[in-house]
């Protein structure tokens, strides 16, 4: 399948598409932690690099198998994002966005000084092993893990503390459990996407992974469509490939990207596909056939 | 040595302070973290540089200048980029405020290369010892610039009619405007005022630095804010407290031999007020009713 797809697309659309696949990943984490359960993360990247250095460091230095580095990577991710979560996430609003800001930035300047990492001058030498056919098998499983996660009695509690905490403690839920169980799972997504991302670029710099790159991650989530998967896979879409169209704009591009990011927002505040129900619009007909049929019954 | 880093923490602390400063007011008044303000303080410095190298001005000129011209953009920057997002999720204000940092950095590169500018010395580098301690005229020019600014803002706050109007403002935004006060004139002032501070801090940091670059703004920016939630964001003499806090903290740091962690002191700091005291150390307590 790979080798098919190699055969009739440009190899740098296929990095390219890749790429898209590995960030739509890291996307749908943070749309976990921020769509969902309404709380504001600044510092996706951190545990996307914690994610693709661990990976790669196990990969490159102790000749882990990918497939292992791989769950390792999202593993301690969710690690970093529990340690992290269980002092940050008794701060709400901004104040959180501010503090995950914070350790991202921390995280990076360790990674800028640690031996293992490389420091400055980077981890090189990783082997490719994260084919388009793997990346897209796993945001096929990652919508299904959101998709199912959404659709639980775990993702409704997590929707009930986004729209109001208080009156979902009242409602019994343990709000910190949840917060920190929704963190940790959001990140272990972010921490696979990192892997991913060392095993398809197979060279990490800290410089990468500073909060550029987490506001990226936001910008994705938030243009897309809080809280809306399809949104946050069109959202990624657009902006990941968007500079690839302007390309031909060359130095006028990341100007163009900037404006349009203004532009978005003022025209669709609530993102391209912000409160948009696609399930109503595919299914329309549907409901529409079953609310007349009980209003029939009624009558 | 010790009193020496305390004089440079001083200056670098005062700086941060009026970048601070703006980050606070614009918060304080429509709870927007103002991503772009690093920018605006970027500018500034490039505008002073050319007010000294194509117009050959002097200090004094080149500061007010700077930040005049600041005091626009940041008025329509407010007008393009925030006004029309004034009703929606914060957010979505956040995400219009980091495209408009993107605009405006990429704008900078696109005119002035993304190479470094050199600030030709405006001010000569004579010294003055006091006791052990050195102290540079640089170094005193920029510690009474920013006193005299915020003694302007200080008096502007707190007995101009705009000040209270601002003040107003930030207690209680709905019944401001229903006492007749022009909301959306407090907050282009509110913009205009903050951008005149980033400026004179962008100016008086290539005084101090001796370049300017289109990305400085980046880092600066971030460490403001921390700074400004630091001492409580939305509290005028939090963000003093906590620019100056910063300032002399990172010094120290460097001093002390973290200098390749220097971009995670400010940020340390910020995690640990924050965990103790979660509003930051002059922030009022949010109170919440159900």
């Amino acid at each position: 399948m790979s080798a098919f797809l190699e055969s009739i697309l440009d190899p740098y659309y296929i990095q390219v598409l890749t790429l898209l696949g590995v960030y739509i990943i890291a996307a749908l984490g943070l749309n976990l932690i921020t769509g969902v359960t309404g709380m504001f993360s600044f510092g996706h990247a951190a545990y996307f690099a914690v994610g693709a250095y661990g990976a790669a460091i196990l990969t490159v230095k102790y000749q882990f198998p990918f497939y292992g580095a791989l769950l390792a990577g999202g593993i301690m991710a969710a690690l970093a994002a529990v340690i992290i979560g269980f002092p940050a996430l008794r701060l709400t609003g901004d104040y959180l966005g501010i503090v995950t800001l914070g350790f991202g930035e921390i995280i990076r300047v360790v990674f800028l000084n640690l031996d293992i990492t490389g420091g400055a001058l980077g981890l090189a030498g990783i082997a490719k092993e994260s084919s388009i056919v793997l990346v897209y098998t796993l945001v096929l499983v990652t919508i299904y893990v959101m998709y199912a996660l959404q659709n639980s009695r775990f993702g409704r509690a997590l929707v009930a503390i986004r729209e109001d905490d208080i009156a979902a403690e009242a409602m019994g839920i343990n709000i910190s459990a949840y917060k920190i169980k929704a963190f940790a799972i959001g990140c272990f997504f972010a921490g696979v996407a990192g892997a991913l991302y060392a095993h398809l670029l197979l060279f990490l710099n800290p410089t990468d992974f500073g909060f550029a790159k987490s506001f990226e991650f936001l910008c994705f989530v938030v243009l897309g469509g809080l809280g809306s998967i399809p949104g946050v896979i069109l959202g990624t879409s657009v902006l990941t490939l968007a500079p690839e169209f302007l390309r031909s704009l060359s130095d006028y591009r990341m100007l163009i990207y900037g404006a349009l990011m203004v532009l978005m927002m003022i025209f669709r505040p609530n993102g391209l596909l912000g409160g948009v129900d696609l399930q109503r619009l595919v299914f329309k007909n549907k409901y529409k056939s079953q609310a007349g049929r009980s209003t029939a019954a009624g009558g | 040595m010790f009193e020496q880093q305390i004089i440079n923490g001083l200056t670098l602390g005062a700086v941060y302070a009026l970048i601070a400063l703006g980050y606070t007011m614009v918060y304080g008044i429509i709870q927007l973290i103002n991503f772009a303000h690093g920018e605006i303080y970027m500018i500034g410095a490039f505008v002073g540089v050319m007010m000294v190298t194509i117009l050959g001005q002097g200090f004094f000129v080149s500061i007010i200048a700077a930040m005049m011209v600041c005091m626009i953009l940041g008025v329509l920057l407010e007008r393009v980029a925030y006004r029309p997002l004034r009703k929606s999720t914060r957010l979505a204000a956040l995400i219009s405020a980091i495209g408009a940092s993107i605009f405006l950095q990429n704008a900078m590169m696109l005119w002035k290369g993304p190479q470094p500018v050199g600030f030709p010395q405006v001010i000569n580098d004579a010294i003055y010892h006091i006791g052990s301690v050195e102290v540079t005229k640089v170094q005193l020019i920029i510690l009474a610039t920013s006193a005299v600014l915020m003694a302007i803002l200080n008096y502007i706050v707190k007995y101009v009619k705009i000040g209270k109007a601002m003040r107003a403002a930030s207690q209680d935004y709905d019944t401001a405007s229903l006492m007749g006060i022009n909301i959306n004139r407090v907050i282009s002032f509110t913009f205009a005022i903050g951008s005149a501070l980033a400026a004179a801090g962008g100016v008086l940091v290539g005084i101090y630095f001796n370049t300017v670059e289109p990305l400085m703004g980046v880092m600066a920016g971030l460490k403001a804010f921390c700074a400004a939630v630091l001492g409580g964001i939305g509290s005028i003499p939090g963000a003093v407290l906590g620019g100056i806090f910063l300032g002399v903290a990172e010094t120290i740091g460097i001093a002390a031999g973290f200098s390749t962690y220097k971009d995670a002191i400010a940020f340390s700091l910020l995690i640990i007020v924050l965990l103790f005291k979660p509003t930051g150390l002059l922030g009022k307590p949010i109170q919440r009713k159900v």
